[in-house]
Protein backbone atom coordinates (compact mmCIF):
# COMPACT_ATOMS: atom_id res chain seq x y z
CA UNK A 1 0.00 0.00 0.00
CA UNK A 2 0.87 3.02 -0.82
CA UNK A 3 0.83 6.79 1.59
CA UNK A 4 -2.42 8.76 0.58
CA UNK A 5 -2.01 12.18 -1.56
CA UNK A 6 -3.78 14.50 0.86
CA UNK A 7 -4.39 14.56 4.01
CA UNK A 8 -6.48 16.75 5.65
CA UNK A 9 -6.51 17.33 9.31
CA UNK A 10 -9.63 18.75 11.10
CA UNK A 11 -9.24 20.97 14.10
CA UNK A 12 -6.29 23.43 14.91
CA UNK A 13 -5.82 21.09 18.35
CA UNK A 14 -2.79 20.50 20.33
CA UNK A 15 -3.83 16.99 18.63
CA UNK A 16 -4.45 18.05 15.40
CA UNK A 17 -0.74 20.31 14.85
CA UNK A 18 1.15 17.18 16.45
CA UNK A 19 -0.62 15.28 13.44
CA UNK A 20 0.77 17.00 10.93
CA UNK A 21 4.31 17.82 12.49
CA UNK A 22 4.20 13.83 12.86
CA UNK A 23 3.34 13.32 9.27
CA UNK A 24 6.31 15.12 8.24
CA UNK A 25 8.72 13.90 10.50
CA UNK A 26 7.01 10.29 9.47
CA UNK A 27 8.31 11.09 5.80
CA UNK A 28 5.19 11.65 4.32
CA UNK A 29 5.68 14.11 1.12
CA UNK A 30 1.92 14.66 0.26
CA UNK A 31 -0.30 17.88 0.77
CA UNK A 32 -1.08 18.52 4.04
CA UNK A 33 -4.06 21.32 5.64
CA UNK A 34 -5.04 22.01 8.36
CA UNK A 35 -8.57 23.55 9.10
CA UNK A 36 -9.36 25.16 12.25
CA UNK A 37 -12.41 26.95 13.29
CA UNK A 38 -10.77 29.92 15.22
CA UNK A 39 -8.72 32.55 12.99
CA UNK A 40 -6.16 32.47 16.02
CA UNK A 41 -3.12 30.38 14.80
CA UNK A 42 -3.02 27.19 17.12
CA UNK A 43 -2.41 27.02 20.71
CA UNK A 44 -1.74 25.06 23.55
CA UNK A 45 -5.00 25.03 26.18
CA UNK A 46 -3.16 23.90 29.57
CA UNK A 47 -1.63 27.27 30.24
CA UNK A 48 -5.17 28.73 29.74
CA UNK A 49 -6.05 28.08 33.33
CA UNK A 50 -2.61 28.71 35.03
CA UNK A 51 0.29 30.98 33.60
CA UNK A 52 -1.53 32.30 30.68
CA UNK A 53 -4.74 33.61 33.05
CA UNK A 54 -2.26 34.78 35.94
CA UNK A 55 -0.68 37.50 32.90
CA UNK A 56 2.74 35.62 33.41
CA UNK A 57 2.39 34.20 29.84
CA UNK A 58 1.01 36.06 26.78
CA UNK A 59 -0.37 34.81 23.19
CA UNK A 60 3.15 34.13 21.47
CA UNK A 61 4.06 31.71 24.83
CA UNK A 62 1.01 29.73 24.15
CA UNK A 63 1.55 28.96 20.57
CA UNK A 64 1.46 25.53 18.73
CA UNK A 65 2.26 26.50 15.32
CA UNK A 66 3.33 30.13 13.65
CA UNK A 67 2.82 31.01 10.19
CA UNK A 68 6.45 30.66 9.80
CA UNK A 69 6.96 27.22 11.31
CA UNK A 70 3.64 25.81 9.01
CA UNK A 71 5.42 27.26 5.88
CA UNK A 72 8.48 25.20 6.69
CA UNK A 73 6.60 22.38 7.02
CA UNK A 74 4.57 22.67 3.72
CA UNK A 75 0.99 22.76 5.96
CA UNK A 76 -1.69 24.92 4.46
CA UNK A 77 -3.48 26.43 7.00
CA UNK A 78 -6.91 26.86 6.62
CA UNK A 79 -8.34 29.11 9.91
CA UNK A 80 -11.27 30.98 10.83
CA UNK A 81 -13.89 28.02 8.79
CA UNK A 82 -14.84 25.40 10.89
CA UNK A 83 -15.30 21.74 9.14
CA UNK A 84 -19.43 21.52 8.69
CA UNK A 85 -19.68 18.21 7.03
CA UNK A 86 -17.53 14.97 6.17
CA UNK A 87 -18.55 13.55 2.75
CA UNK A 88 -17.33 9.96 3.33
CA UNK A 89 -18.30 8.86 -0.06
CA UNK A 90 -17.09 12.31 -2.53
CA UNK A 91 -13.69 12.17 0.53
CA UNK A 92 -14.62 15.70 0.90
CA UNK A 93 -14.80 17.84 3.93
CA UNK A 94 -17.27 21.22 3.54
CA UNK A 95 -16.21 24.42 5.39
CA UNK A 96 -18.47 27.15 6.71
CA UNK A 97 -17.33 29.53 4.13
CA UNK A 98 -18.73 27.13 1.64
CA UNK A 99 -15.53 25.59 0.46
CA UNK A 100 -14.48 22.01 0.43
CA UNK A 101 -11.24 20.10 0.44
CA UNK A 102 -10.78 16.54 -1.00
CA UNK A 103 -8.89 14.23 1.21
CA UNK A 104 -7.63 10.74 0.77
CA UNK A 105 -7.35 10.33 4.43
CA UNK A 106 -9.02 12.80 6.85
CA UNK A 107 -7.43 13.27 10.68
CA UNK A 108 -10.76 14.34 12.93
CA UNK A 109 -9.01 16.17 16.19
CA UNK A 110 -12.10 18.89 16.49
CA UNK A 111 -11.58 18.28 20.52
CA UNK A 112 -14.20 19.07 23.19
CA UNK A 113 -15.91 21.70 24.57
CA UNK A 114 -16.67 22.98 27.89
CA UNK A 115 -19.86 21.94 29.30
CA UNK A 116 -22.10 24.97 28.96
CA UNK A 117 -22.93 26.93 32.57
CA UNK A 118 -26.73 25.81 33.06
CA UNK A 119 -27.13 29.22 34.78
CA UNK A 120 -27.74 32.28 32.22
CA UNK A 121 -26.64 36.04 33.14
CA UNK A 122 -25.90 38.33 31.24
CA UNK A 123 -21.78 38.68 32.41
CA UNK A 124 -19.61 37.52 34.70
CA UNK A 125 -20.22 33.72 34.37
CA UNK A 126 -17.12 32.27 32.69
CA UNK A 127 -16.24 28.53 31.38
CA UNK A 128 -12.16 28.17 30.48
CA UNK A 129 -11.84 26.28 27.10
CA UNK A 130 -10.50 28.27 24.53
CA UNK A 131 -8.06 31.58 24.63
CA UNK A 132 -11.15 33.88 24.15
CA UNK A 133 -12.63 31.91 27.23
CA UNK A 134 -9.29 32.84 29.18
CA UNK A 135 -8.60 36.23 27.94
CA UNK A 136 -12.23 37.48 28.82
CA UNK A 137 -11.97 35.75 32.81
CA UNK A 138 -8.95 37.42 33.20
CA UNK A 139 -9.77 40.81 32.77
CA UNK A 140 -13.19 39.91 34.94
CA UNK A 141 -10.43 38.85 37.57
CA UNK A 142 -9.20 42.41 37.82
CA UNK A 143 -12.05 43.30 39.35
CA UNK A 144 -11.44 43.27 42.81
CA UNK A 145 -14.61 40.97 44.16
CA UNK A 146 -15.15 37.93 45.84
CA UNK A 147 -14.63 34.83 43.10
CA UNK A 148 -17.04 31.83 42.93
CA UNK A 149 -15.78 29.01 41.34
CA UNK A 150 -18.69 26.07 40.36
CA UNK A 151 -16.82 22.70 39.69
CA UNK A 152 -13.94 21.06 42.05
CA UNK A 153 -12.37 19.17 39.00
CA UNK A 154 -8.69 19.84 37.75
CA UNK A 155 -10.05 23.00 35.79
CA UNK A 156 -12.00 24.28 38.94
CA UNK A 157 -9.14 23.50 41.04
CA UNK A 158 -6.56 25.25 39.22
CA UNK A 159 -8.73 28.83 38.15
CA UNK A 160 -9.08 28.91 41.76
CA UNK A 161 -5.40 28.58 42.99
CA UNK A 162 -4.95 31.00 39.51
CA UNK A 163 -7.59 33.45 40.75
CA UNK A 164 -6.70 32.98 44.49
CA UNK A 165 -2.86 34.19 42.92
CA UNK A 166 -4.09 37.01 41.66
CA UNK A 167 -5.42 38.61 45.46
CA UNK A 168 -9.27 37.25 45.00
CA UNK A 169 -10.72 36.18 47.74
CA UNK A 170 -12.17 32.29 46.09
CA UNK A 171 -15.38 29.69 47.00
CA UNK A 172 -14.66 26.39 45.29
CA UNK A 173 -18.27 24.57 45.19
CA UNK A 174 -19.05 21.05 44.18
CA UNK A 175 -21.96 18.56 44.64
CA UNK A 176 -19.34 15.95 45.42
CA UNK A 177 -17.59 15.67 49.58
CA UNK A 178 -14.15 15.28 47.75
CA UNK A 179 -14.33 16.03 44.30
CA UNK A 180 -10.84 15.12 42.91
CA UNK A 181 -12.13 11.72 44.87
CA UNK A 182 -13.60 10.75 41.54
CA UNK A 183 -10.13 10.28 39.84
CA UNK A 184 -8.13 9.75 42.70
CA UNK A 185 -10.57 8.03 45.28
CA UNK A 186 -12.42 10.08 48.06
CA UNK A 187 -9.61 9.46 50.74
CA UNK A 188 -6.34 10.96 48.55
CA UNK A 189 -8.69 13.17 47.57
CA UNK A 190 -9.20 15.13 50.83
CA UNK A 191 -5.60 15.85 50.66
CA UNK A 192 -6.57 17.77 47.57
CA UNK A 193 -9.69 19.63 49.35
CA UNK A 194 -6.86 20.28 52.11
CA UNK A 195 -4.60 22.12 49.59
CA UNK A 196 -7.54 24.58 48.38
CA UNK A 197 -7.81 25.40 52.39
CA UNK A 198 -4.43 25.65 53.19
CA UNK A 199 -4.32 28.85 50.69
CA UNK A 200 -7.16 30.01 52.41
CA UNK A 201 -9.35 29.21 49.81
CA UNK A 202 -13.05 28.45 50.67
CA UNK A 203 -14.50 25.04 49.44
CA UNK A 204 -18.17 24.04 50.02
CA UNK A 205 -17.79 20.49 49.23
CA UNK A 206 -21.21 18.06 49.33
CA UNK A 207 -23.38 20.95 48.38
CA UNK A 208 -25.10 21.96 44.50
CA UNK A 209 -25.74 25.36 43.26
CA UNK A 210 -29.22 26.39 43.00
CA UNK A 211 -29.05 29.17 41.07
CA UNK A 212 -26.76 31.94 39.74
CA UNK A 213 -27.96 35.29 39.09
CA UNK A 214 -26.79 39.24 38.55
CA UNK A 215 -24.30 40.32 36.23
CA UNK A 216 -20.65 40.87 36.38
CA UNK A 217 -19.24 42.54 39.35
CA UNK A 218 -22.88 42.03 40.79
CA UNK A 219 -23.45 38.02 40.99
CA UNK A 220 -25.10 35.71 43.86
CA UNK A 221 -24.49 32.30 43.66
CA UNK A 222 -27.69 30.39 45.96
CA UNK A 223 -26.43 27.20 47.17
CA UNK A 224 -28.74 23.86 47.85
CA UNK A 225 -28.55 24.36 51.28
CA UNK A 226 -29.38 28.07 51.29
CA UNK A 227 -26.76 29.84 51.47
CA UNK A 228 -26.25 32.81 49.32
CA UNK A 229 -22.74 33.57 47.84
CA UNK A 230 -22.02 36.91 46.71
CA UNK A 231 -19.66 37.09 43.59
CA UNK A 232 -18.04 39.37 41.05
CA UNK A 233 -17.38 36.65 38.50
CA UNK A 234 -18.31 33.08 38.22
CA UNK A 235 -16.40 30.36 36.39
CA UNK A 236 -18.05 27.02 35.46
CA UNK A 237 -16.03 24.33 35.22
CA UNK A 238 -18.21 21.35 34.99
CA UNK A 239 -16.38 19.26 32.41
CA UNK A 240 -16.17 19.27 28.52
CA UNK A 241 -18.41 17.48 25.87
CA UNK A 242 -16.89 16.48 22.17
CA UNK A 243 -17.15 18.17 19.12
CA UNK A 244 -18.86 15.25 17.14
CA UNK A 245 -22.21 17.35 16.43
CA UNK A 246 -21.04 18.44 12.64
CA UNK A 247 -20.32 14.62 12.18
CA UNK A 248 -23.83 13.35 13.22
CA UNK A 249 -24.99 12.78 9.41
CA UNK A 250 -21.66 11.69 8.02
CA UNK A 251 -22.40 7.87 8.30
CA UNK A 252 -19.48 7.46 10.65
CA UNK A 253 -19.97 6.06 14.43
CA UNK A 254 -20.68 8.75 16.78
CA UNK A 255 -21.42 7.58 20.95
CA UNK A 256 -19.61 10.43 22.55
CA UNK A 257 -17.36 10.74 20.33
CA UNK A 258 -15.84 9.23 16.70
CA UNK A 259 -15.37 5.40 17.33
CA UNK A 260 -12.51 3.99 16.49
CA UNK A 261 -10.40 0.57 16.42
CA UNK A 262 -7.24 0.81 18.24
CA UNK A 263 -5.08 2.33 15.18
CA UNK A 264 -6.98 5.02 15.78
CA UNK A 265 -9.18 4.47 12.67
CA UNK A 266 -12.78 5.23 12.53
CA UNK A 267 -14.52 1.75 12.15
CA UNK A 268 -16.57 1.90 9.50
CA UNK A 269 -14.15 4.28 7.06
CA UNK A 270 -10.54 3.00 7.44
CA UNK A 271 -9.17 6.36 5.81
CA UNK A 272 -10.64 8.42 8.45
CA UNK A 273 -9.00 9.05 11.81
CA UNK A 274 -9.97 10.40 15.28
CA UNK A 275 -7.40 11.65 17.92
CA UNK A 276 -7.25 13.44 21.11
CA UNK A 277 -10.51 14.18 23.14
CA UNK A 278 -12.78 13.60 20.21
CA UNK A 279 -12.05 9.84 19.78
CA UNK A 280 -13.35 7.08 21.87
CA UNK A 281 -11.12 3.92 20.69
CA UNK A 282 -10.13 0.55 21.42
CA UNK A 283 -7.87 0.31 23.55
CA UNK A 284 -6.02 -2.74 23.17
CA UNK A 285 -4.90 -3.62 27.06
CA UNK A 286 -8.23 -2.15 28.37
CA UNK A 287 -10.01 -4.31 26.02
CA UNK A 288 -13.03 -1.70 26.15
CA UNK A 289 -13.35 1.48 23.91
CA UNK A 290 -12.13 4.85 26.00
CA UNK A 291 -12.66 8.68 25.56
CA UNK A 292 -9.70 10.42 27.09
CA UNK A 293 -9.16 14.03 27.56
CA UNK A 294 -5.64 14.22 28.22
CA UNK A 295 -2.92 16.46 27.42
CA UNK A 296 -0.45 13.49 26.99
CA UNK A 297 -3.68 11.30 24.90
CA UNK A 298 -4.04 14.03 21.97
CA UNK A 299 -0.35 14.30 21.14
CA UNK A 300 0.27 10.78 21.51
CA UNK A 301 -2.85 9.25 19.90
CA UNK A 302 -1.95 12.05 16.73
CA UNK A 303 1.54 10.62 16.42
CA UNK A 304 -0.06 6.93 15.87
CA UNK A 305 -2.70 8.21 13.49
CA UNK A 306 0.59 10.02 11.86
CA UNK A 307 2.47 7.09 11.58
CA UNK A 308 -0.61 4.35 10.13
CA UNK A 309 -1.34 6.96 7.49
CA UNK A 310 2.46 7.03 6.33
CA UNK A 311 3.44 3.81 6.99
CA UNK A 312 -0.41 1.64 6.01
CA UNK A 313 1.74 -1.58 6.28
CA UNK A 314 3.05 -1.07 9.58
CA UNK A 315 0.08 -0.46 11.11
CA UNK A 316 0.67 1.33 15.03
CA UNK A 317 -1.54 0.48 17.89
CA UNK A 318 -2.20 3.09 20.26
CA UNK A 319 -2.39 1.52 23.56
CA UNK A 320 -1.14 4.43 25.97
CA UNK A 321 -0.71 4.13 29.55
CA UNK A 322 -3.10 6.96 30.81
CA UNK A 323 -1.43 10.03 32.22
CA UNK A 324 -2.48 13.82 33.46
CA UNK A 325 -1.06 16.98 35.83
CA UNK A 326 -2.58 18.94 37.04
CA UNK A 327 -0.40 21.80 38.76
CA UNK A 328 -2.34 23.97 41.99
CA UNK A 329 -0.73 26.23 44.26
CA UNK A 330 2.66 25.16 45.19
CA UNK A 331 1.99 21.25 44.39
CA UNK A 332 2.62 20.09 41.07
CA UNK A 333 0.53 16.84 40.58
CA UNK A 334 0.66 13.47 38.15
CA UNK A 335 -1.59 11.19 37.58
CA UNK A 336 -0.28 7.85 36.30
CA UNK A 337 -2.63 4.72 35.28
CA UNK A 338 -6.41 3.62 36.62
CA UNK A 339 -6.55 4.94 40.07
CA UNK A 340 -9.86 5.46 39.84
CA UNK A 341 -10.28 1.42 38.80
CA UNK A 342 -8.41 0.73 41.87
CA UNK A 343 -9.61 -1.15 45.11
CA UNK A 344 -6.44 -0.28 47.43
CA UNK A 345 -3.90 2.36 47.73
CA UNK A 346 -0.92 3.01 50.24
CA UNK A 347 1.07 6.46 51.09
CA UNK A 348 4.44 6.81 50.41
CA UNK A 349 6.35 10.33 51.71
CA UNK A 350 4.68 13.93 52.72
CA UNK A 351 1.37 14.56 51.54
CA UNK A 352 1.47 17.97 53.89
CA UNK A 353 1.76 21.84 53.83
CA UNK A 354 4.47 23.33 51.55
CA UNK A 355 7.19 20.64 51.76
CA UNK A 356 4.59 17.99 50.60
CA UNK A 357 6.91 15.21 48.11
CA UNK A 358 4.75 11.73 47.84
CA UNK A 359 3.18 9.15 46.18
CA UNK A 360 -0.46 7.39 46.51
CA UNK A 361 0.17 3.77 44.68
CA UNK A 362 -2.95 1.81 44.14
CA UNK A 363 -3.52 -1.60 43.53
CA UNK A 364 -6.38 -4.30 43.27
CA UNK A 365 -7.51 -8.07 43.86
CA UNK A 366 -4.85 -8.89 40.77
CA UNK A 367 -2.00 -7.48 43.04
CA UNK A 368 -0.49 -5.73 39.72
CA UNK A 369 0.19 -1.74 39.93
CA UNK A 370 -2.51 -0.13 38.70
CA UNK A 371 -1.88 3.73 38.87
CA UNK A 372 0.12 6.34 41.09
CA UNK A 373 -0.82 9.58 42.13
CA UNK A 374 2.32 12.04 43.48
CA UNK A 375 3.15 15.31 44.62
CA UNK A 376 6.43 16.78 44.04
CA UNK A 377 7.58 14.62 42.68
CA UNK A 378 8.77 13.75 38.99
CA UNK A 379 11.30 11.31 39.52
CA UNK A 380 8.33 8.58 41.50
CA UNK A 381 6.02 9.43 38.30
CA UNK A 382 8.32 8.35 36.08
CA UNK A 383 9.22 5.73 37.71
CA UNK A 384 5.78 4.49 38.21
CA UNK A 385 4.63 5.43 34.40
CA UNK A 386 7.57 2.67 33.64
CA UNK A 387 6.84 -0.04 36.10
CA UNK A 388 3.26 0.35 34.27
CA UNK A 389 4.07 -0.04 31.04
CA UNK A 390 6.09 -3.32 31.85
CA UNK A 391 3.59 -4.37 33.67
CA UNK A 392 4.81 -4.58 37.28
CA UNK A 393 2.93 -6.06 40.15
CA UNK A 394 1.67 -3.59 43.32
CA UNK A 395 4.70 -4.83 45.83
CA UNK A 396 7.45 -4.67 43.10
CA UNK A 397 6.48 -0.75 43.01
CA UNK A 398 6.28 0.09 46.54
CA UNK A 399 10.44 -1.64 46.81
CA UNK A 400 11.26 0.66 43.78
CA UNK A 401 9.64 3.79 45.41
CA UNK A 402 11.03 3.23 48.62
CA UNK A 403 14.50 2.85 47.38
CA UNK A 404 14.42 6.20 45.54
CA UNK A 405 16.81 8.79 46.90
CA UNK A 406 14.76 11.86 49.15
CA UNK A 407 14.84 14.55 46.24
CA UNK A 408 14.24 17.64 47.15
CA UNK A 409 11.15 18.90 46.29
CA UNK A 410 11.21 21.86 43.34
CA UNK B 1 23.49 13.70 12.79
CA UNK B 2 20.75 15.23 14.90
CA UNK B 3 21.79 17.46 17.74
CA UNK B 4 19.37 17.53 21.20
CA UNK B 5 18.83 20.49 23.29
CA UNK B 6 17.60 20.62 26.49
CA UNK B 7 16.34 23.59 28.34
CA UNK B 8 16.87 22.72 32.13
CA UNK B 9 15.10 25.71 33.05
CA UNK B 10 11.62 25.14 31.52
CA UNK B 11 11.74 21.24 31.81
CA UNK B 12 9.19 20.73 34.66
CA UNK B 13 9.46 17.21 34.92
CA UNK B 14 6.62 15.96 33.02
CA UNK B 15 8.61 13.00 31.66
CA UNK B 16 6.46 12.23 28.62
CA UNK B 17 9.78 12.53 26.33
CA UNK B 18 10.68 9.66 28.42
CA UNK B 19 7.92 7.62 27.36
CA UNK B 20 8.76 8.82 24.07
CA UNK B 21 12.71 7.80 23.78
CA UNK B 22 13.69 6.06 27.39
CA UNK B 23 17.25 5.60 25.53
CA UNK B 24 17.78 9.10 24.67
CA UNK B 25 16.03 10.98 28.08
CA UNK B 26 15.63 10.61 31.78
CA UNK B 27 14.74 12.52 34.42
CA UNK B 28 17.34 13.50 37.91
CA UNK B 29 16.33 13.35 41.67
CA UNK B 30 14.79 16.39 41.36
CA UNK B 31 12.69 16.02 38.60
CA UNK B 32 14.99 17.54 35.74
CA UNK B 33 15.49 16.30 32.36
CA UNK B 34 18.64 14.51 31.52
CA UNK B 35 20.06 13.75 27.87
CA UNK B 36 21.59 10.20 27.69
CA UNK B 37 23.38 11.57 24.34
CA UNK B 38 23.95 14.99 22.65
CA UNK B 39 23.60 12.92 19.39
CA UNK B 40 21.02 10.60 16.92
CA UNK B 41 21.13 8.81 14.42
CA UNK B 42 19.47 10.40 11.38
CA UNK B 43 17.44 6.92 11.57
CA UNK B 44 16.01 7.55 15.03
CA UNK B 45 15.21 11.32 14.32
CA UNK B 46 11.40 11.09 13.51
CA UNK B 47 11.24 8.97 17.01
CA UNK B 48 13.23 11.30 18.92
CA UNK B 49 11.57 14.56 17.36
CA UNK B 50 8.21 13.19 18.49
CA UNK B 51 9.46 12.61 21.84
CA UNK B 52 10.76 15.94 22.08
CA UNK B 53 7.19 17.44 20.64
CA UNK B 54 5.47 15.46 23.54
CA UNK B 55 6.82 17.99 26.02
CA UNK B 56 4.16 20.53 27.49
CA UNK B 57 6.40 23.44 27.91
CA UNK B 58 8.54 22.65 24.71
CA UNK B 59 11.62 22.19 26.70
CA UNK B 60 13.16 20.02 24.51
CA UNK B 61 14.46 20.56 20.18
CA UNK B 62 15.78 18.64 17.83
CA UNK B 63 18.59 20.36 15.81
CA UNK B 64 20.64 20.24 13.00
Amino acid sequence: MTPPGTVVVVGSSVAGVRCVQALRSEGFSGRVVLVGEETQLPYDKPPLSKQFLAGFWDTARVALLTAERAAELDVELRLGSAAERLDLAGRQVHLADGSTLAWDAAVLATGAAARPSPWHTDSGVHVVRTLADAQALRADLDTDAPVVVVGGGFIGAEVAATAHSLGRDVTVVDPLAAPIGRVVGAEVGQYFTALHQRHGVQTRFGVGVESVSGSSGDLVVVLTDGTELPAGTVIVGIGATPNDGWLADSGLLVENGVTCDEHCRAVDAPDVYAVGDLARWLHPSHDEHVRVEHWTNAVDSAVVAAHNIVHPDDLRAHAPVEYVWSDQYDWKIQIVGRPATATRHELIGSWEGTSARGAAVYTDVSGQLRGAVTVNWPKALVLCRRLLMAGTTFGEAMTQLNALPAAVAR
Amino acid sequence: MPRLVADVEACQGYGNCITGASDVFDIDDDGVVVLLKEKVPESDRARVEEAARSCPVSALSVED
